[in-house]
């Protein structure tokens, strides 16, 4: 046991050894698989963040009607106690055209431009919280409330959000695509530094064979060299990811401040940077192993 | 130890480098096998070390049938081997210590008695001093003394040697079979192809001829 550990130690040392030797040909090749994994990572990372922002926005789905602009007061109180005795819905807000105006001037920072306004725009509106938060019922909802009298204009504001739930779906799988697409990219480099290596090493290996080495000790430095080289190809691709949104973030900063929010895009979480490391470790060894069994293969049946 | 029953070994191609060889070596027996060359010497040994197949007959090793042996039973095999190839076959990119330590990683020997027994061999063949050198400053009976340390060092109970002194001049192949003789005495089986005349006639032993792939009488 003792002896096993050491061997493996002793190939781990030689490994970085290796590594070492050709350090040109290895930065080049780590970081070849840094920047290969930080494109699916980095549209992972961005999707994750607009899923969340779209979550964030989305909240409750409401119906915002919009009344016709020479409506009575009566009227008004009439449709909301319709609307609070309508089965589909929770409950009801109103809001005057001067409140709108109101929240106008200080949400958005429009102050300058309706203060120009010789007469206020907005219409009186209600917004409506529906019980049910399912689509169908949702636009079965907005329908029928387009069919009262002196309601304008009804708008059903989850809308966008299920747009954008149907882009970040087509994204997903577009960086899916990609991640499967580099992987194998990330295989063949693998692949083909070990087949140099092996070539440069073919003498060794075959003395090794004559002189009893089974074909797991021939293996193993090359197994190892595939699994350090992944992961430290995996390593670049987080530090990428996460310099780049250090960056944006810094950015973003200037951005959101004038529009008076505190959004910044959230990191790789500890499980997801986990799962990038092992999974360009398991690449990398994979790449590795595909490469020399192939070798050895042929070897045997020359 | 190792026994031969009407072994024929075709190559590819139609060549028939054995045709019938059947004969014994016994435990401890030092034993020449002589020939031109092309007679089959050197198939003769890789058949012992598995590194070819016989086509028929039966070779057996150690009791192991080397026909039917599995591919991951080869290793194991060798490691009951050693192996000197005319050719040395050193690695020159590691010093001489390395070069002998190699078949003691492989079998997976502790650090501190590996190197124990790599000193204990590279002095055995005299080349103790120069274990921090590299094969390419050796002369060529000094890289045979490698090949041979290297062969030894894991302690194998038979020692193939496949014409050692075949290059070299009569000092030097003096040197190295004195080697092969104190291995023997200590109870190692060995097999030494050679087509050196003078080499028979100073060390007794017994001797095969093989001819155009045939054993002669």
């Amino acid at each position: 046991m003792k002896s096993w550990l050491m061997h493996h130690l002793h190939v781990m040392q030689f490994t970085l050894r290796r590594l070492r030797t050709t350090p040109v040909s290895s930065l080049l090749n780590v970081l070849v698989i840094g920047v290969a994994l930080s494109l699916p990572t980095g549209g992972y990372i961005l999707l994750q963040n607009l899923q969340s922002l779209s979550d964030k926005l989305v909240g409750t789905p409401q119906v915002s009607v919009f009344l016709n602009m020479n409506i009575s007061q009566e009227e008004i109180s009439r449709f909301t106690k319709q609307l609070q005795q309508h089965s589909g819905v929770s409950r009801v807000e109103f809001v005057s055209r001067e409140q709108a105006l109101q929240q106008l001037q200080q949400s958005t920072g429009l102050a300058d431009v309706t203060g120009g306004l010789a007469q206020n725009p907005l219409p009186h509106a209600f917004i409506v919280y529906p019980k049910d938060k399912d689509p169908v019922a949702l636009e079965a909802l907005r329908d029928e409330l387009k069919t009262w009298p002196k309601f304008d204009h009804v708008q059903l504001d989850s809308a966008w959000a299920r747009k954008l739930e149907a882009m970040l779906k087509f994204g997903r799988l577009a960086v899916l695509i990609l991640a499967v697409l580099l992987s194998f990219a990330l295989v063949a480099i693998t692949f083909n530094t070990i087949r140099l290596q092996i070539l440069t090493q073919r003498e060794e290996i075959e003395v090794s064979k004559l002189i009893g080495a089974s074909n797991s000790f021939i293996r193993r430095p090359f197994l190892y060299f595939g699994l350090v080289q992944g992961l430290l190809g995996g390593t670049t691709a987080w530090l990428i990811i996460t310099v780049s949104l250090s960056l944006l973030n810094l950015s973003l900063a200037n951005l959101t401040q004038l529009y008076a929010s505190n959004f910044s895009l959230q990191h790789l979480s500890a499980g997801d940077s986990l799962t990038l490391l092992l999974f360009s470790a398991y690449l990398g060894w994979l790449g590795a192993l595909l490469s020399v069994s192939q070798h050895l293969w042929r070897m045997e049946s020359h | 130890m190792i026994s031969f029953k009407q072994v024929s070994k075709r190559y590819p191609g139609g060549y028939a480098a054995l045709k019938n060889i059947s004969f014994e070596v016994a435990s401890g027996e030092m034993l020449f096998l002589t020939g031109h060359s092309g007679a089959g010497k050197s198939t003769l040994l890789k058949l012992i070390a598995a590194i070819e197949r016989p086509n028929g007959g039966s070779v057996l090793v150690n009791g192991q049938n080397i026909g039917k042996i599995k591919a991951g039973a080869v290793p194991y095999l060798r490691r009951n081997l050693g192996l000197v190839f005319q050719d040395h076959k050193l690695l020159f990119d590691r010093t001489l210590f390395d070069n002998v330590l190699l078949p003691l990683q492989i079998a997976g020997f502790d650090h501190r008695e590996s190197a124990k027994r790599v000193r204990a061999a590279l002095d055995k063949v005299g080349l103790l001093k120069r274990e921090k050198a590299h094969p390419i400053s050796l002369s060529g009976g000094e890289q045979q003394r490698l090949c041979i340390a290297r062969a030894i060092v894991n302690r194998p109970s038979i020692l193939l040697a496949d014409e050692p002194t075949g290059n070299l001049d009569a000092d030097s192949a003096n040197a190295i079979m004195e080697i092969f003789k104190s291995f023997h005495q200590v109870g190692a089986t060995l097999l030494i192809s050679t087509h050196d005349e003078s080499i028979l006639r100073q060390y007794q032993g017994r001797s095969l001829t093989l001819k155009h792939g045939e054993l002669q009488a």
